[in-house]
């Protein structure tokens, strides 16, 4: 209301033939456009702040009928959904009986696992939120894997090594982990999310699952995993992301995980 | 004075053409809304293949995709700075000025759909109500957009909320682009005016602006069909 000031030089005298076309509406007016702009930033601020807690709570009010949905269109929604990245031209795909994971490098006992070998080792389940760097989060994720570190055990790593490298089969992806973290009990090679299969989209067969660290350290399409002297920055890490990519107390963040 | 108006479309329907028809939207105005478009449908198609899983298989490449996106969002805003600073941006600051205000009539005319008796000026409320939501949604865009891109700075809470605020605004802007484009297919002068020359006939202007009419054809004379066609000219040139 206080803007009602600004309403008047259309009024009476305004000289004629100085700008035929650019004096405004006759007042008097009101400054509703303005108003519309205010009201949608205060909006988006509050999404800002609020944003996380609204959305898990959408999740689980809307989750359940989302699942019933028939048409697809609900897959649109912004609701608890994943983002999928592939940093290649096309979709990597391969089917479970073609799949195998190697684990070589600084180990004493290299070797080739398939699908099927996999999933006859010890079995770990973790249910985390899947949370992206740049802000996107998935609550609730039910992840069916293999710990990594059973698989290091398995090729027995020798003296020296201090990392791992990890590489996709879409032929670009790779990632890096210090043994220390590859070793942590929620670290996995997961070969099962929500429940089914891992989808090509999603990363499947098998792909890595590192429950404390952000998304883009799960990498997809577990191909290789090379046992190294040295940490090599992965796929992300070298476009700025940090190698060590604790949810909550990296890139540039020091606050508590989430 | 409404019924004035009302008497004088009337009787216009057999003597249309004879009238010269009104510049609406000058050379500046014109580069700006298309400028601004292109980068609009490139920010909706990489914003999609971004978003939605099913065309993000489809076209990969993530990088090259997003960055894309950064780059056109931050480009956003340039053209229509760019025609709001510069001294030919006159019409332009005007309109902007028009879109902001609405008139007591304007504003019953949006809230109880009583369009008697209301004559309208040079926008009506539903473009005022679209630009008003454009402009707000696309500022919360750069905002939520930045604090995703930049996210160093912030808060892992914020920038679930920036990214949840972001798709959420995103939804309806598609809805308010696509909104603004079918009334523009609707009403083929209008469009032919933003496409073609900036001109919409007479006929136009007194049955849709019927306020905006008398203000530019109650001047002294001619500024209207002299001096701004040559200068259109030149800016197509």
């Amino acid at each position: 209301m206080s803007d009602d000031r600004t309403e008047p030089e259309s009024a009476p005298g305004t000289a004629p033939g100085t700008a035929p076309d650019t004096g405004p509406d006759t007042p008097p007016d009101t400054p509703v456009g303005r108003r519309v702009v205010l009201g949608l930033i205060g909006v988006g601020a509050v999404g800002v702040l609020a944003g996380a807690r609204v959305q898990d709570w959408l999740e689980r009010v809307l989750g359940p009928l989302i699942s019933k949905d028939g048409t697809g269109l609900a897959a649109f929604l912004p609701i608890g959904r994943f983002r999928i990245y592939t940093v290649t031209g096309s979709l990597p795909s391969k089917p479970n009986r073609e799949w195998r994971l190697r684990v070589d490098g600084m180990v004493d006992d290299p070797f080739t696992l398939t699908y099927r070998e996999l999933l006859a080792m010890p079995v770990t389940r973790l249910t985390r939120d899947f949370q992206c760097v740049t802000g996107w989060r998935v609550s609730d994720v039910d992840w069916v894997g293999v710990r990594l570190s059973d698989l290091l055990e398995r090729a027995g790593v020798q003296p020296g090594a201090k990392a791992l490298r990890i590489h996709s089969f879409d032929g670009a992806y790779t990632e890096s982990l210090t043994l220390g973290q590859a070793r942590r009990p929620d670290v996995l090679a997961a070969y099962r999310l929500d429940g089914g299969d891992i989808s090509d989209a999603h990363g499947g067969p098998v792909r890595l699952y590192v429950a404390p660290m952000y998304g883009y350290k799960s990498l997809k399409w577990l191909d290789r995993i090379e046992v190294t002297d040295e940490v090599h920055p992965g796929y992300w890490e070298n476009l700025g992301y940090d190698v060590d990519a604790w949810v909550g107390r990296s890139n540039g963040r020091s606050d508590d995980a989430v | 004075m409404p019924s004035e108006v009302v008497t004088d479309v009337t009787d216009e329907t057999g003597t249309l053409d004879t009238e010269a028809p009104l510049l609406r939207f000058d050379g500046i105005e014109r580069a700006v809304h298309w400028s601004t478009a292109s980068l609009f449908i490139l920010l909706m198609l990489t914003g999609a293949a971004l978003y939605a899983g099913p065309i993000s298989v489809l076209v990969g490449n993530r990088e090259t995709v997003r960055t894309v996106h950064v780059w056109c969002g931050l480009l956003l805003p340039v053209p229509l700075l760019i025609g709001v600073v510069t001294r030919r941006g006159r019409r332009l600051r005007a309109d902007l000025r028009r879109l902001n205000r609405w008139t007591p009539g304007e504003r019953r005319w949006f809230r109880r759909r009583t369009r008697a008796g209301v004559e309208l000026g040079k926008f009506n409320p539903g473009q005022k109500l679209n630009a008003a939501c454009v402009a707000g949604v696309g500022l919360v865009m750069l905002a939520t957009g930045s604090i995703m891109h930049w996210f160093d700075a912030f808060p892992v809470d914020w920038r679930t909320g920036a990214t949840f605020a972001h798709d959420w605004f995103a939804l309806g802007l598609w809805v308010l682009v696509i909104g603004h484009v079918m009334f523009a297919i609707r009403d083929g002068d209008a469009l032919e005016a933003m496409m073609v020359n900036g001109r919409v006939p007479a006929a136009w202007a007194r049955r849709k602006a019927p306020r905006w009419y008398r203000e530019v054809r109650g001047e002294p004379h001619g500024a209207e069909q002299g001096a701004p066609a040559t200068q259109v000219r030149d800016s197509e040139a």
